[in-house]
């Protein structure tokens, strides 16, 4: 569905990738593991198209779109959510959903779906988005991407910095997730991503260094490939 | 005690004007981060847009309502044109957008002393506005100056609403915020750029129209006035548009009041003195914005 060939992005004069090659399935779970710096938020940012590359090509269901601004990719069906738990922090929760569903087909529909995936979210609407806990801004963010009803969610390190009694919470949202909308995942924690992910890739600074299909039985050939 | 009164009035006037050129630079520096040096000729361009209808239209009071309007027009489609030629190109570098913009400044100076001559000209201002309004007792407010702060208060209400209430200030808001996440959004940020830079440019254009009740037009009215809206924002917190509105206020009456007691050169150089200490103490500006998020 998305096919990456011979990526090559970085910022300035500092290049992250370093001709990368990967290729995302129209279902499942597919991961990128590495450690900090290896380029994975970078190859997600490429692929959104919020960095331009310097070389290769991006493709979404056949089209090319290495030239395609971003908000374009979004309409053609891919959503992305941010590391860092990011939001609009001074619009309300409502309002930050509303962005995305502002001059949408059916937008209200979609939005009161979303909420309806994460009910969590509903006492909370009236609230500005900085205010929300790490967790609820993670499921905010999901809910805001699901609102376009992508084909492909783009996820950077969905789980990071979130208090542990939500993380499997939010785990649990991204596999039932995975059952309906092909998910292209970035993780540094293994165990996760291994247990969601059909395929993986795994990057080393800005390399792929080795790839395979998930499950338990290739955890440890991970596990060695990063040596952690 | 009508003395205190009448300089606060006065002060509080200034201060709209003010107000209006520094929320349309806040607008702009707020979401693209740009520093628009030309955004003083865009308040000349309002200034002479004003000038010309009331050539055009003979009743100085249907023309210069309806200047209203076509300054505002006028001044945002420089700006638009300003922003789609030049400074979309030069986004990622502050500095040379500063000097491209400060040429652009020159630039529509000397075009303007082609066109309008280099003396100033003045416009007939309406007979309504040439009077007083007394308030109470001895206390007597001049009506252009009564006009200008109801203009200043309808355009800020307008803007409050447009951002607070509808989807498209609600984008700009966004982009505002975290522009990277408003793209992937689906917000078109190149539009809502360019949106913005209008509606800014255009406040600049209605605040031309209102110095033409205060004084004379001239090539270079936009430079003199466009330091204390800089100021203006500085002071009030980058991208915080509340503290524009306050400092405008207090910047607007401590000039005058100053002003009042001593000269004018002595009161450009007591709020210069005054701002400078201030910054000292508040580098980030009166009033920062606080939030739980890192984005």
């Amino acid at each position: 569905m998305l096919t990456i060939e011979g990526l090559q992005a970085g910022y300035g004069r500092s290049i992250v990738l370093h001709g990368i090659g990967i290729s995302v399935g129209a279902a499942g779970v597919t991961a990128v593991l590495g450690h900090n710096g290896a380029g994975k938020s970078t190859l997600l940012r490429a692929a959104i198209g919020l960095l331009k590359p310097r070389q290769g090509t991006i493709s979404f269901d056949g089209e090319d779109i290495t030239r395609m601004p971003a908000h374009q990719r979004v309409a053609a069906g891919m959503a992305y959510v941010p590391q860092g738990q990011q939001c609009f922090p001074h619009l309300t929760a409502l309002e930050n959903l509303q962005i995305t569903a502002d001059g949408r087909k059916q937008g209200k529909e979609s939005l009161d779906a979303a909420l309806d995936l994460f009910p969590a979210l509903k006492p909370l609407l009236r609230r500005r988005a900085g205010l929300l806990s790490g967790g609820q801004r993670q499921q905010l963010g999901i809910a805001r991407a699901l609102i376009t009803r992508p084909r492909l969610l783009l996820l950077d390190e969905p789980t990071e910095g979130i208090q542990p009694s939500v993380v499997a919470e939010i785990e649990e949202k991204i596999l039932d997730l995975a059952n309906h909308v092909a998910i292209f995942l970035v993780e540094q924690h293994l165990g996760f991503a291994l247990r969601a992910a059909q395929n993986y890739y795994v990057l080393e600074s800005g390399r792929v260094t080795s790839t395979g299909s998930g499950g338990e039985s290739s955890a440890d050939l991970v596990r060695a490939a990063l040596s952690v | 005690m009508t003395v205190v009164a009448s300089q606060l009035f006065t002060g509080i006037s200034i201060g709209a004007v003010l107000l209006l050129i520094a929320l349309g630079l806040a607008l702009t520096f707020g979401q693209m981060g740009v520093i628009n040096m030309a955004h003083g000729e865009f308040i000349m361009a309002g200034a002479y847009t004003t000038f010309v209808l009331q050539s055009a239209i003979t009743d100085a009071g249907v023309s210069l309502l309806v200047a209203i309007p076509v300054a505002f027009a006028v001044a945002g489609a420089m700006g638009v044109l300003l922003e789609f030629l030049l400074i979309r190109r030069l986004y990622a570098r502050p500095l040379d957008t500063l000097l491209v913009t400060w040429g652009v400044s020159l630039l529509l100076q000397q075009l303007a002393r082609d066109i309008f001559g280099a003396p100033n000209v003045q416009t007939r201002a309406p007979e309504v506005l040439t009077g007083n309004t007394r308030i109470a007792g001895d206390l007597t407010m001049a009506n252009n100056r009564l006009f200008i702060l109801g203009l200043v208060v309808l355009a800020v209400a307008a803007l409050t609403v447009a951002l607070r209430l509808t989807s498209f200030g609600r984008r700009i808001r966004a982009v505002v915020q975290n522009r990277d996440l408003a793209a992937v959004s689906g917000v078109p940020t190149a539009r809502i750029d360019r949106l913005t830079f209008f509606i800014g440019s255009g406040l600049a254009g209605i605040a031309g129209v209102a110095l033409t009740l205060l004084g004379p037009i001239g090539p270079t009215m936009g430079t003199n006035i466009i330091i204390d809206a800089f100021l203006v924002v500085v002071v009030g917190g980058i991208g915080h548009l509340r503290g524009s509105v306050i400092v405008a206020f207090v910047l607007g009456v401590l000039q005058s009041s100053v002003e009042y007691l001593t000269t004018l050169s002595v009161a450009k150089v007591a709020v210069f003195v005054a701002i400078v200490a201030f910054l000292q103490w508040r580098p980030q500006g009166a009033f920062t914005l606080r939030t739980r998020s890192l984005a």
